[in-house]
C-alpha cells in the first residue's frame, strides 16, 4: 500500500515535464509536490524539506540528474529516499551508470500514466 | 549523409507524439531541404554528438501544435506561448532520446546537447553540420509539423 501523503520532489527543467508528472501523480492519488528545475536546487530544497520520493530528469543544466543522485544516494540523511530518474536517455550505458549510481526506477521518456503507477508501486511498497 | 539514421527519427516521432498527446501522426517523403527558414512557427533544435555529429530539428506550425499541447496537458491551449514552447523542447527532446536508442541498436552511440526552442513566422534553422539537410513532412488531422535531421560521418 503507497503512502499518498509523502510529498514527491520532481526535478526537471523543462516546466512542461514537471506539469505532466504532476498531473499523473495527482491522477494516482498524490498531493504533495516540490519542484526544482536542477539538481543544485533540489539538493537545496532537501536540506529544508522532508521529501518521500524524487523523481528526476537526467539533462539539465548547472547539475545534471546523474550527479544529483551521486549527491543524493552519498548523503548518510538522504540515501534512503527512493529515486526515479525519468528521461529520455534510454541508451543501454545510461541505464546502467544510473543503476551502479544507485538509482531505485528508472523511466524512458515518453511514458504512460500505467508505467509511472506500476514504478511507483516497487519502489514505495 | 547515410539514410539509414532518418528511420530511427521517424519511428520515434511518430511514437512520441501518439504516447504524450494520443495525436495520429502520419509521414510523408523525405526531401532535400536547401534553405534555412523553418516550415513552422516553433521549432526544437538538438545538437547530438558522439559516432557521428549532427542536429535535428521539429518545426511545429501553429495549427498543428496547440491540439497536441492542449492533449498533453489536458486543458485548451489557444495561442503560442512559453508553455507550449517548453512542451516543443521537451518534445524534441524525447524524439532525440528514442531515435537515439534506435541509433545505439544499429551501432551508432551520440549524446544530445540542451534543445534550443525558436518562436515566430519565418525564423531560420541553422544546422551545425554543412551537409545536407533532410526534412521529413508529417500530417495530422489539425496540421502538419516537419523533423529535419542533418548528420555528417
Amino acid at each position: 500500500m503507497m503512502d499518498f501523503a509523502i510529498t514527491i520532489l520532481i526535478v526537471d527543467d523543462f516546466a512542461s515535464m514537471r506539469r505532466i508528472v504532476k498531473g499523473t501523480l495527482k491522477s494516482i492519488g498524490f498531493n504533495n509536490f516540490i519542484e526544482a528545475e536542477d539538481g543544485a536546487i533540489a539538493l537545496k530544497m532537501l536540506e529544508k524539506e522532508k521529501v518521500g520520493l524524487i523523481i528526476s530528469d537526467w539533462i539539465m543544466p548547472n547539475m545534471n540528474g546523474l550527479e544529483f543522485l551521486k549527491a543524493v544516494k552519498g548523503n548518510a540523511k538522504l540515501k534512503d529516499i527512493p529515486f526515479i530518474m525519468v528521461t529520455a536517455e534510454g541508451q543501454k550505458g545510461n541505464v546502467l551508470e544510473a543503476i551502479n549510481a544507485g538509482v531505485n526506477n528508472y523511466i524512458v521518456k515518453p511514458f504512460t500514466p500505467e508505467t509511472l503507477q506500476a514504478k511507483l508501486q516497487k519502489v514505495l511498497k | 549523409m547515410d539514410v539509414r539514421y532518418i528511420n530511427p527519427f521517424i519511428e520515434s516521432t511518430i511514437h512520441v507524439i501518439k504516447t504524450m498527446s494520443s495525436v495520429d501522426v502520419k509521414f510523408g517523403k523525405p526531401y532535400l531541404k536547401k534553405d534555412e527558414v523553418a516550415k513552422g512557427d516553433v521549432s526544437g533544435i538538438i545538437g547530438l554528438i558522439g559516432d557521428v555529429k549532427g542536429s535535428i530539428s521539429v518545426s511545429f506550425g501553429e495549427e498543428c501544435i496547440l491540439p497536441i499541447v492542449s492533449k498533453m496537458f489536458g486543458e485548451n491551449f489557444s495561442e503560442l506561448n512559453d508553455e507550449v514552447k517548453d512542451a516543443v523542447g521537451e518534445i524534441s527532446n524525447m524524439i532525440s532520446g528514442q531515435a537515439r536508442q534506435k541509433l545505439e541498436l544499429m551501432g551508432r552511440n551520440l549524446r544530445a546537447a540542451i534543445p534550443i526552442v525558436i518562436m515566430g513566422k519565418n525564423h531560420t534553422i541553422s544546422h551545425i553540420t554543412k551537409d545536407k539537410i533532410i526534412a521529413i513532412p508529417f500530417m495530422t488531422d489539425n496540421g502538419d509539423f516537419t523533423i529535419e535531421v542533418s548528420f555528417e560521418e
